[in-house]
C-alpha cells in the first residue's frame, strides 16, 4: 500500500505539460510518475531540455501542469507555496547587489514579517551553517561565485522550509569548489534531514549525493528508471573511487543511454 | 502570471501578426479616446466664463447645450476644441498654396531645411568627435568630459546669441538656424557612436591583431559596421532635437517665416488656434522624421543582412 | 609618448616667437619650456604632472604679459602667433602624460581641467590679440567683468528662472514617476501610454510655452509648467523601462516567497529601477532648465535669465548675454552634478560604478 499523500513530499500521477507554441505544441512532461517522500535527497539527472527543470517548476508552481495530478506535502503546489513549504535555489546566486549578505538572507523573512531581532537571529543562523558567518556585512560582488551561491542555499533555508528545490545549483562554478559545496550541502541535509530534490546534468554529482535519482528521457520527458541509491550515509568525497559508486553510475549511464536518441 | 510564463515560451500569438498589431493598438486608442474626451470637457469648462458673459450679453435665454456650443466654437478661445484645430490645421494646409506665408506647409518647410541641415551638420560632428574620442587617449580623457558636460549647459540660451553674431557676419537665418540644431543634436551621437565604436568583444579586437590589422582598418572593418545601430538609435534622438533646436532658433529675432515664428505671431496677436495648429504641425513634422529615421535603418538593416526584429510579445 | 620631433618643432616655435614682435618675454618662456620637457619624461609620478601645468601656467603668463603691454596686434604680431602655436603642441603633449593618470580619482580631472582651461586662454589670446570687436565675441575676463558688474541684475535673473527649473523638474518628475507605477499597476494603460509617452519624445513640445503663458499667467508659474510636461514623459518612459528590466529569476524567487504585488514592487522592482529613475532626473535637470529658459523667450516679466538673454541681445550688450549665460552654464552642470552624487549614494551597486 503507498502511504498516504500527506506524508510524502511530493506524489504527482499522471503528470503532464504541453506548451503551445505556434508550430506545434510542444511535450515538456509526459504522464510522469513519482513519487518523493519526506527527508530523501531525490536528484532528477537528464540531458539538456529533458524537462527535469520543468518538473521542479511544476512543483514549484511555477508551471501548471495541463494534466495529471500533484500533490506538495498533501495539498496543491499553489497552497504549498503560499505556505512556503519549500526554498528555492536557482542556477546564479541571483543575489540583490544593493544588500549585503545579511540583507539578503534575510530578504524572504522581510516579506513574511517577522521581527526584527527574529530576522537577525534566523538569518545568521543559516550564514553559519552554511558556513559564512564573518561576512554578513560584504556585498555579494565582494565574493566569489561559490561563496555567492553559499549565500543563495542560506536564503532558501531562511524561512526554514521542509524541502529544498535546486536546479543545477553548482553548474556555474568550477569542479573544485563544486566538489566543495557538494560535501557541505551534504553535510547540511544529515544535520536537517530537509527533503532535497536537486536538478543535475552530472552523473557523479547525482551519484554522490542522492538517495534516490530519476533518470529522465528526452523531450517528451518522461520518467526513465527511478534508482534507488544504496551507498551508505555519511559519505565523503573519497567514495566515488569505490566500486559500489561506479556500479551506480554504470547504472546511470545505462539508463540514459537507452533513452537517449541523436536526433531531434 | 504562468499563464503568462507559459505564453513567453510558446512564442508568437496565433493569429499572426495582425491580431498581434490590432492588441497593441487598441489600448493606445482607448487612452487617446480617453484624452480626447477630456480634451473636449477642459475646453467647456476653461472658456466658459467668456462664453457665459458672452451669453448673457445677447439677452435671450441660454441653456448647457448653447453653453457647450459656443464653447467650441470661440474664436479666440482660452482652450480650443480638438476640431477647431483641426479645421484650422487643413484649412492651412490644403487651403493655400505652397508658398504662401499662410500655409502651414510653408512655414513647416522653413524649418524643415534649417532642421536637416542642422540634423546632417550634427551627425557628421557627432562621428567626427566619436572616432577622434576613440582613437585618441588625450581627446578621450580631456574632451569627453567637456561633451557630457556641454549637455548640462542650456544649449538653447546662446541661440539668440548665435543668431545675432551670424546675422551680422551676413550669414542668411538659415545657417544659424542650422548651427543651433548642429549644436543640440551632435551630442548623442557622439555619446551613441562612442558607445558604438567600443561595442565590439575583445575577442573580436583580438582577431583583428592576429592579422596585424592598422587601427584604421579594425575602424573600418569592426568599429564602423558594429557602431551602425547605435547611431540609428542616435539618430532618432538627434533629428528631434535638431527640429528644437530649429523652432527655437526662429524665436528671438522674431523671425517672419517658420513653425517658431508662427508660434510666436500666435502668441503676440492671441490667435490660440493658430498656436495650436503651429503646434500640431510642428508635432507631425516630428513624428513623421523620427518614423523617416526609422525606416532608413530597416533599410540599412536589411542591405547589411542583420535579423529581422521577431514578432512576439511586446518590445 | 609623444614623437620627439614634435616636441622639438613646438619648442622651435615658442623660442622663435620670443624674439618676434609682440612675442612673450624670453627668460620666462625658456623656463616653460624646461619645464614641459622635464614633465616628459617617462616617470610616471604625478608630481611631473604639476610641473608640467605649473610650465605650461607660467607660459601662458608671460603671453598675457605680452598682451597686456599696448604692441602689435592681430597679424603684425607674428611673436605671439608662434608662440601660441608652439604653446598649444605643448598642451597635448601635456595633456598626453595627464590621460595616463587615473587613480586617486581627483588626478582623473586634470586632464579635462587643463583641456577647459587651455581652451579658456586661446580664446582670451584670441580675442585680445586680434581685436575682435566686443559685438562680435567678448573675451573671457569682459564676460567675467560684465558678470561681477550688472551681478545686481543677474541674480534676481537667476532666482527667478530657478524657482521655475525646480518647481518643474520636482513636478514633471514626480508625475512621471507616479503614473509609470499606475501604469505598471494597470497592464492596459501601460500599453496605450507607453507608445504616446515614445511619440511625444518627437514632438517639441517647448512649443507650447505660449500657451503656458496664457494659461498661467507671465510669471515663473508658466515657465514651471512647460519644464513639467517635458520632464514628464522621459520620467515615465525611464521608470516604466527600470521597473520591466528585472531578471525573470529574480521575479521567480519572489513567486517562491509568495510575496504580493506591494512587496515585490518595493523590494526587487524599485530598487532595480533606481539607475533607470536618476537617469531620467538628470536627462529631466538639463531639459527642465532649456524649458523654462526657453519659455522665459516668450514672455516673462523683466526677470529671468531667459529674458535677460533676449533683452540684452537685442540691446547688443553681448558681454551681459555671455554673463546670463556662463551663469546657467553654471547653474546647469551643479544641478546635474548635485543629482549625480545622489544618485553615487544610492545606486552604488550598480556594475557601472566599478572599475572592470
Amino acid at each position: 500500500m503507498s502511504p498516504p499523500a500527506e506524508s510524502l513530499a511530493v506524489q504527482a500521477q499522471d503528470l503532464s505539460l504541453v506548451f503551445q507554441t505556434a508550430d506545434a505544441p510542444v511535450t515538456a512532461l509526459d504522464r510522469i510518475n513519482l513519487s518523493i517522500a519526506r527527508g530523501e535527497f531525490v536528484s532528477f539527472i537528464g540531458p539538456s531540455g529533458c524537462g527535469k527543470t520543468t518538473l521542479m517548476r511544476v512543483i514549484a508552481d511555477l508551471e501548471r501542469a495541463t494534466a495529471g495530478r500533484i500533490s506538495v506535502n498533501g495539498v496543491s503546489p499553489q497552497q504549498a507555496r503560499q505556505a512556503r513549504a519549500y526554498g528555492y535555489v536557482f542556477q546564479a546566486a541571483a543575489l540583490y547587489p544593493w544588500r549585503n549578505v545579511l540583507n539578503n538572507v534575510m530578504l524572504p523573512l522581510e516579506i513574511i514579517g517577522l521581527p526584527a531581532a527574529e530576522r537577525r537571529a534566523r538569518a545568521e543562523r543559516q550564514l553559519e551553517l552554511v558556513g559564512l558567518e564573518g561576512f554578513e556585512r560584504k556585498f555579494p560582488w565582494q565574493l566569489s561565485g561559490g561563496m555567492q551561491q553559499r549565500v543563495s542555499i542560506a536564503r532558501a533555508l531562511a524561512c526554514e522550509p521542509d524541502m529544498l528545490l535546486m536546479d543545477e545549483p553548482f553548474g556555474a562554478l568550477d569542479e573544485i569548489t563544486r566538489d566543495h559545496l557538494n560535501e557541505q550541502l551534504l553535510r547540511l541535509w544529515e544535520r536537517t534531514g530537509k527533503t532535497v530534490i536537486f536538478v543535475t546534468h552530472s552523473i557523479s554529482e547525482a551519484v554522490f549525493l542522492s538517495n534516490r535519482i530519476v533518470v529522465m528521457s528526452p523531450r517528451p520527458g518522461r520518467i526513465l528508471e527511478l534508482i534507488d541509491n544504496d551507498l551508505p550515509p555519511g559519505r565523503t568525497l573519497d567514495v566515488r573511487e569505490t566500486p559500489a559508486f561506479a556500479a551506480v553510475a554504470h547504472r546511470v549511464r545505462v539508463a540514459l543511454r537507452a533513452g537517449h536518441s541523436y536526433d531531434g | 502570471m504562468t499563464a503568462e510564463a507559459s505564453a513567453a515560451l510558446a512564442g508568437p500569438l496565433p493569429g499572426g501578426r495582425w491580431q498581434a498589431a490590432g492588441s497593441r493598438a487598441w489600448p493606445v486608442a482607448v487612452v487617446v479616446a480617453v484624452g480626447l474626451l477630456v480634451w473636449y470637457a477642459a475646453a467647456v469648462w476653461l472658456n466658459a466664463p467668456r462664453v457665459i458673459e458672452r451669453l448673457d450679453g445677447l439677452g435671450q435665454p441660454w441653456g448647457a447645450p448653447e453653453l457647450v456650443a459656443a464653447a467650441w466654437s470661440m474664436e479666440r478661445p482660452v482652450m480650443p476644441a480638438p476640431h477647431q484645430i483641426a479645421l484650422d490645421w487643413w484649412g492651412s494646409v490644403f487651403g493655400n498654396a505652397i508658398d504662401s506665408p499662410r500655409s502651414l506647409v510653408f512655414h513647416a518647410g522653413v524649418t524643415l531645411s534649417a532642421t536637416l541641415l542642422g540634423f546632417v551638420f550634427g551627425m557628421l560632428l557627432g562621428v567626427a568627435l566619436a572616432v577622434g574620442v576613440v582613437s585618441s587617449r588625450v581627446l578621450d580623457r580631456g574632451l569627453l568630459p567637456w561633451v557630457i558636460a556641454s549637455q548640462t549647459i542650456p544649449i538653447l540660451a546662446i541661440a539668440p546669441m548665435v543668431v545675432v553674431v551670424l546675422g551680422s557676419l551676413g550669414y542668411p537665418p538659415l545657417i544659424s538656424k542650422a548651427v543651433i540644431s548642429m549644436y543640440l543634436c551632435f551630442f548623442p551621437v557622439t555619446i551613441g557612436m562612442v558607445k558604438g565604436l567600443r561595442s565590439p568583444e575583445t575577442l573580436q579586437l583580438d582577431l583583428l591583431r592576429t592579422y596585424s590589422a592598422t587601427p584604421s582598418q579594425t575602424l573600418r572593418k569592426l568599429r564602423l559596421p558594429a557602431a551602425l545601430p547605435f547611431l540609428f538609435a542616435s539618430a532618432r534622438v538627434a533629428i528631434a532635437t535638431s527640429l528644437v533646436g530649429a523652432i527655437v532658433g526662429e524665436l528671438p529675432t522674431g523671425a517672419a517665416a517658420g513653425l517658431g515664428a508662427r508660434l510666436l505671431s500666435g502668441s503676440y496677436f492671441g490667435q490660440t488656434i493658430q498656436i495650436w495648429s503651429a503646434l500640431l504641425m510642428a508635432a507631425l513634422l516630428g513624428v513623421t522624421l523620427v518614423a523617416a529615421v526609422g525606416v532608413l535603418e530597416r533599410l540599412v538593416g536589411r542591405w547589411m543582412g542583420s535579423a529581422p526584429a521577431a514578432p512576439g510579445r511586446g518590445r | 609618448m609623444m614623437p620627439r620631433p614634435l616636441v622639438m618643432f613646438a619648442a622651435l616655435l615658442l623660442v622663435g616667437g620670443m624674439g618676434q614682435p609682440g612675442g612673450p618675454s624670453g627668460l620666462l618662456a625658456l623656463l616653460g619650456i624646461g619645464g614641459v620637457l622635464l614633465c616628459l619624461r617617462a616617470w610616471p609620478a604625478p608630481a611631473l604632472a604639476g610641473i608640467g601645468l605649473a610650465a605650461l601656467a607660467l607660459m601662458a603668463w608671460a603671453m598675457l604679459l605680452a598682451l597686456s603691454v599696448p604692441g602689435p596686434r592681430g597679424a603684425d604680431a607674428n611673436g605671439l602667433w608662434l608662440a601660441l602655436g608652439g604653446w598649444a603642441i605643448f598642451v597635448w603633449c601635456v595633456l598626453d602624460r595627464l590621460a595616463l593618470l587615473q587613480r586617486p580619482r581627483p588626478l582623473g580631472l586634470l586632464a579635462p581641467a587643463l583641456l577647459g582651461a587651455a581652451l579658456l586662454f586661446a580664446w582670451e589670446v584670441l580675442v585680445v590679440g586680434w581685436e575682435v570687436p566686443r559685438v562680435l565675441l567678448p573675451a573671457p575676463h569682459a564676460v567675467g567683468d560684465a558678470l561681477a558688474a550688472r551681478w545686481h541684475v543677474l541674480w534676481p535673473d537667476f532666482r527667478q528662472t530657478a524657482v521655475a527649473v525646480l518647481a518643474g523638474w520636482a513636478i514633471g518628475s514626480g508625475a512621471g514617476l507616479a503614473v509609470a507605477l499606475l501604469a505598471d499597476r494597470v497592464d492596459f494603460l501601460r500599453r496605450g501610454l507607453l507608445p504616446l509617452a515614445g511619440l511625444a519624445g518627437a514632438v517639441p513640445i517647448v512649443g507650447i510655452a505660449p500657451i503656458m503663458v496664457m494659461w498661467f499667467g507671465f510669471d515663473w508659474q508658466s515657465k514651471a509648467a512647460v519644464a513639467a510636461v517635458v520632464t514628464f514623459f522621459p520620467m515615465l518612459v525611464n521608470t516604466l523601462a527600470g521597473l520591466a528590466a528585472v531578471d525573470t529569476m529574480q521575479r521567480d524567487l519572489m513567486r517562491t516567497y509568495a510575496a504580493g504585488h506591494g512587496a515585490t514592487l518595493m523590494k526587487l522592482r524599485m530598487p532595480s529601477a533606481l539607475p533607470f529613475v536618476f537617469n531620467a532626473l538628470k536627462i529631466n535637470s538639463t531639459l527642465a532648465l532649456i524649458s523654462a529658459i526657453v519659455a522665459e523667450f516668450f514672455g516673462s516679466p523683466i526677470v529671468g535669465l531667459g529674458f535677460r538673454i533676449s533683452a540684452e541681445v537685442a540691446r547688443m550688450n553681448v558681454d551681459v548675454v555671455w554673463a546670463a549665460i556662463t551663469l546657467a552654464a553654471l547653474a546647469g552642470s551643479a544641478f546635474y552634478g548635485l543629482i549625480a552624487l545622489v544618485e553615487r549614494a544610492f545606486t552604488f551597486w550598480h556594475p557601472s560604478y566599478r572599475s572592470s
